[in-house]
C-alpha cells in the first residue's frame, strides 16, 4: 500500500512546478495553466487526506474545485479573447496599460 | 484473481473481434452501398458477391499508398492524431452490457467487459476525449483548412457533449444508478423511448454531432474545408480516422440501444431462448452469451443504418446553425426533459 | 506491490507532463502536456479510492476544461507567432531558489503531519457513489446550490465578455476582428463559440 505522505510529496512538487511557471511564464495562456495544475496538486492533497482520515468531506471540496476551476477558466478565457480583440496579444509583458 | 482476468481478456476478445473484425469492415460496406441506393445507382458490386469483398480492397489500397508527412508538420502530434481516434471509441465498448450477471463454473461472472459502478459516466469521460484526435490532427497539419477543421470539431463537440449528458441524465433518475447493466434491467417492461422520447431525439441529434456525422459534418467538411482536420493525412493514418469514426459510429448505437431500446434485452426471449438451448446442449452461460450479443448487436445495427440513412438523406448545417441548434434548441429541451423526468420520478409515475 | 508499481509510473508521468507544461514554449504543447498531468492524476484518484472523482476529472477537465484552452489558443492563433518575452536570467533563478524554498516548506510540513500513519483498508462504504451523493445533497447542499449559482454567473460573464461589439459601438483602435476569428460567411461567430461550455458540463455533472 502506497504512503499517504507519497500522494502529499508529488502534491507539493506539482503545486511548486505550478507556482514557478506562473511566476516566471509571460504568455498568459501558460500562467493559466500553471494555476491549473497548482488547483490540481490542491486536489490530489484533499483526496489523499479524504482517504488517510476516512472522510468524505475532501472529496467533496474536490467537486467544488472542479467547478469553481471551470467558471474561472470560462471567465478567464473570455478576458484573453477581450484582451486579445483589443492589444493583438496576450503577452502579459505587452498587458501595461495600467502600468504607471 | 486469475479467473476474472481470463473472463475479462476472453470479453473484451470478442467486442473487440465484433468491433473491427466484422462491423467496420461491414459499415464501409453498408455506407457505400447505401449511398448507391439512396442515389439511385448501383454502389460497388463488382468484387464478391454484392460487392461484399470492396472493403478489402479498400484496405489493400491503404497500405499500398505512399504515407506522407507535411514537411511544416509537428510531427509527433502529427502521428499521435490518428490513434488517438481509435483509442476513445474501442474502450468505451467495455461498459455496454451485453447480458445479465451468469453462473460460469460456480462463480458469477456480469456480461459485461468492466462492472464499474460508474459506468455510464465513465463512458461519456472517455468519449469525450475523442476530440483531441481531431484538435491535433487540425493543429499538428499545419495547414489552415485542418486548423479551422480541428477549431469546429472542439466547439461542436463540448457543446453537444452537454445535450448529451443531460438526457442521459435523465435516463439513469428513475434507474438510479449508473451502471448500464441496471439500466437493461429497469426495462424489462417497458423500453425508456416511450417515455423518454424528448430525451431520446436530444441523444440521437447530439450522437450525430458527436459521432461528426452528416448532417453535422462540419469538421471535416468537403464542399468548404478540402478534407477539414484530415486533409494532410493519407494511406493507413487516414484509415485509422475512418474506422475510428465507424467505431465510435457503433460505440454510440450500442449506448443508445442500451438506454433507450432496452439494450441486449427482449422482453425475457433472450433468457428463455438460451435456457431452452441450454437443455439441448451447451451450457447456459455461453448461449446467454451469444444471444445477448447478438440482440444487442441486432439493434446497434438499425442505428448503424439509420445513420447511413440520415447521411445520403440531409444537407449539412452552416456552422451558426450548428451552434444555434445545440445552445438554442438541444439544451433547454434536454434541461425541460430532465426536469420532466425528475418530476415524475418523484411523483412515482416511473 | 503492483500499486506501488502503478503509483510510481504515474507520478513520474505527472511530474514529466508538470515540468512540460511550464517548459515548453508552445502553448498548444503546454496544454496537451497538462492533459497528461490530468490524466495522471485521474489515475492516482482511483487508487486514493475516488473513481467518481477520476471519472469528473477527465470528463470536466480535460474533456472539457482543457478542450476551451486548446480551443482559445487555436482560435487566438498564437501557436507558432507569438514566442513569450520571458524574463531574464536573474528571476529565472529567483523563481527556482523560491520555488525550491516553497517545496522544503510545503513537503516538510505535509511529510512530518502524515509520515507513519498506517493506512485503514479501503471500505465499500468508502468508494461507493452513493454515500457521497448522500453528503453532497445533504449536508453540502447549500455549497452545492451555490457553486450552480456561481457557475450561471460565469457562463453571463464569459458571454458578455467575449461578445463581439456591436455595429454602433466605435471600435477601439487597431481592433481587427476580423482575422482573429475563423471567419468565412456563416463561421462561428466568437461569442457563441467561447460560450463558456466548460462550467456546464460542471453543472450538468451537478445535477
Amino acid at each position: 500500500m502506497v504512503p499517504i505522505s507519497w500522494y502529499l510529496l508529488l502534491a507539493a512538487l506539482l503545486f511548486v512546478i505550478g507556482a514557478a511557471g506562473a511566476l516566471t511564464r509571460r504568455n498568459g495562456i501558460t500562467i493559466f495553466l500553471s494555476v491549473e495544475l497548482m488547483l490540481n496538486s490542491v486536489n490530489l492533497t484533499l483526496a489523499a487526506y479524504s482517504r488517510l482520515l476516512d472522510d468524505h468531506t475532501g472529496q467533496l471540496v474536490v467537486f467544488f474545485v472542479l467547478a469553481v476551476a471551470a467558471a474561472e477558466a470560462a471567465v478567464g478565457l473570455a478576458l484573453f479573447i477581450a484582451i486579445y480583440r483589443h492589444r493583438r496579444t496576450i503577452d502579459l509583458n505587452r498587458i501595461n496599460l495600467m502600468r504607471w | 484473481m486469475l479467473f476474472d482476468l481470463v473472463a475479462t481478456i476472453i470479453k473484451m476478445a470478442v467486442f473487440l473481434g465484433v468491433l473491427m473484425g466484422a462491423i467496420a469492415p461491414l459499415m464501409v460496406w453498408v455506407e457505400r452501398r447505401g449511398a448507391g441506393l439512396m442515389q439511385d445507382r448501383p454502389g460497388p458490386n463488382r468484387l464478391g458477391p454484392w460487392g461484399l469483398f470492396q472493403p478489402l480492397a479498400d484496405v489493400f489500397k491503404f497500405f499500398f499508398k505512399e504515407d506522407l508527412t507535411p514537411a511544416l508538420a509537428d510531427r509527433w502530434l502529427f502521428l499521435a492524431a490518428p490513434a488517438l481516434a481509435l483509442i476513445p471509441a474501442l474502450t468505451t465498448f467495455v461498459f455496454i452490457p451485453f447480458g445479465p450477471d451468469v453462473e460460469v463454473a460456480g462463480r458469477m461472472v456480469p456480461l459485461v467487459v468492466s462492472d464499474a459502478d460508474a459506468g455510464v459516466l465513465l463512458f461519456l469521460a472517455i468519449a469525450s476525449l475523442g476530440v483531441y484526435s481531431l484538435i491535433l490532427a487540425g493543429y499538428a497539419s499545419n495547414n489552415k483548412f485542418s486548423l479551422l477543421g480541428g477549431i469546429r470539431a472542439s466547439a461542436q463537440l463540448i457543446s453537444y457533449e452537454l445535450a448529451m449528458a443531460l438526457a442521459v441524465l435523465a435516463v439513469l433518475i428513475p434507474v438510479g444508478s449508473f451502471h448500464l447493466g441496471r439500466v437493461v434491467d429497469y426495462q424489462h417492461g417497458l423500453w425508456n423511448v416511450v417515455p423518454q422520447f424528448l430525451g431520446f431525439v436530444v441523444f440521437l441529434v447530439a450522437a450525430f454531432a458527436e459521432t461528426n456525422r452528416l448532417p453535422f459534418d462540419l469538421p471535416e467538411a468537403e464542399s468548404e474545408l478540402v478534407a477539414g482536420f484530415h486533409t494532410e493525412y493519407s494511406a493507413m493514418r487516414f484509415a485509422a480516422f475512418f474506422t475510428g469514426e465507424y467505431v465510435a459510429m457503433t460505440t454510440i448505437s450500442a449506448l443508445a440501444a442500451t438506454l433507450y431500446f432496452g439494450g441486449w434485452s427482449l422482453f425475457g426471449f433472450p433468457e428463455w431462448a438460451a435456457g431452452a438451448l441450454a437443455g439441448l446442449v451447451g451450457p447456459f452461460w455461453l448461449w446467454m452469451g451469444l444471444i445477448g450479443l447478438g440482440v444487442l448487436l441486432a439493434k446497434t445495427s438499425v442505428f448503424l443504418f439509420f445513420f447511413v440513412w440520415v447521411r445520403w438523406t440531409f444537407l449539412r448545417f452552416r456552422y451558426d446553425q450548428l451552434m444555434r441548434l445545440g445552445w438554442k434548441v438541444l439544451m433547454p429541451l434536454a434541461l425541460v426533459n430532465l426536469i420532466a423526468v425528475a418530476a415524475a420520478t418523484v411523483a412515482g409515475w416511473l | 506491490m503492483i500499486e506501488v508499481a502503478v503509483f510510481l509510473l504515474f507520478a513520474a508521468l505527472a511530474l514529466g507532463s508538470a515540468l512540460m507544461v511550464v517548459l515548453l514554449r508552445n502553448p498548444v504543447h503546454s496544454t496537451l502536456s497538462l492533459v497528461l498531468t490530468l490524466l495522471a492524476i485521474a489515475v492516482l484518484f482511483v487508487l486514493l479510492g475516488a473513481p467518481f472523482l477520476a471519472a469528473l476529472q477527465v470528463l470536466v477537465y480535460t474533456g472539457a476544461i482543457v478542450v476551451l484552452f486548446l480551443f482559445v489558443v487555436m482560435l487566438l492563433n498564437i501557436g507558432r507567432e507569438e514566442i513569450a518575452t520571458d524574463r531574464g536570467l536573474v528571476q529565472k533563478g529567483a523563481a527556482g531558489l523560491g520555488a525550491l524554498i516553497l517545496l522544503g516548506m510545503v513537503g516538510a510540513a505535509l511529510w512530518q503531519g502524515t509520515a507513519g500513519h498506517e493506512l485503514a483498508p479501503l471500505t465499500e462504504d468508502f468508494v461507493s457513489l452513493e454515500v457521497l451523493a448522500t453528503q453532497l445533497f445533504g449536508r453540502y447542499l447549500v455549497a452545492f446550490e451555490l457553486v450552480g449559482l456561481l457557475l450561471l454567473v460565469a457562463v453571463i460573464a464569459a458571454t458578455v465578455l467575449a461578445a463581439r461589439p456591436t455595429p454602433g459601438e466605435p471600435l477601439a483602435a487597431g481592433d481587427r476582428l476580423a482575422d482573429a476569428a475563423p471567419v468565412e460567411r456563416g463561421g462561428p461567430e466568437p461569442e457563441e463559440l467561447a460560450e463558456p461550455t466548460a462550467p456546464s458540463t460542471a453543472a450538468e455533472e451537478a445535477r
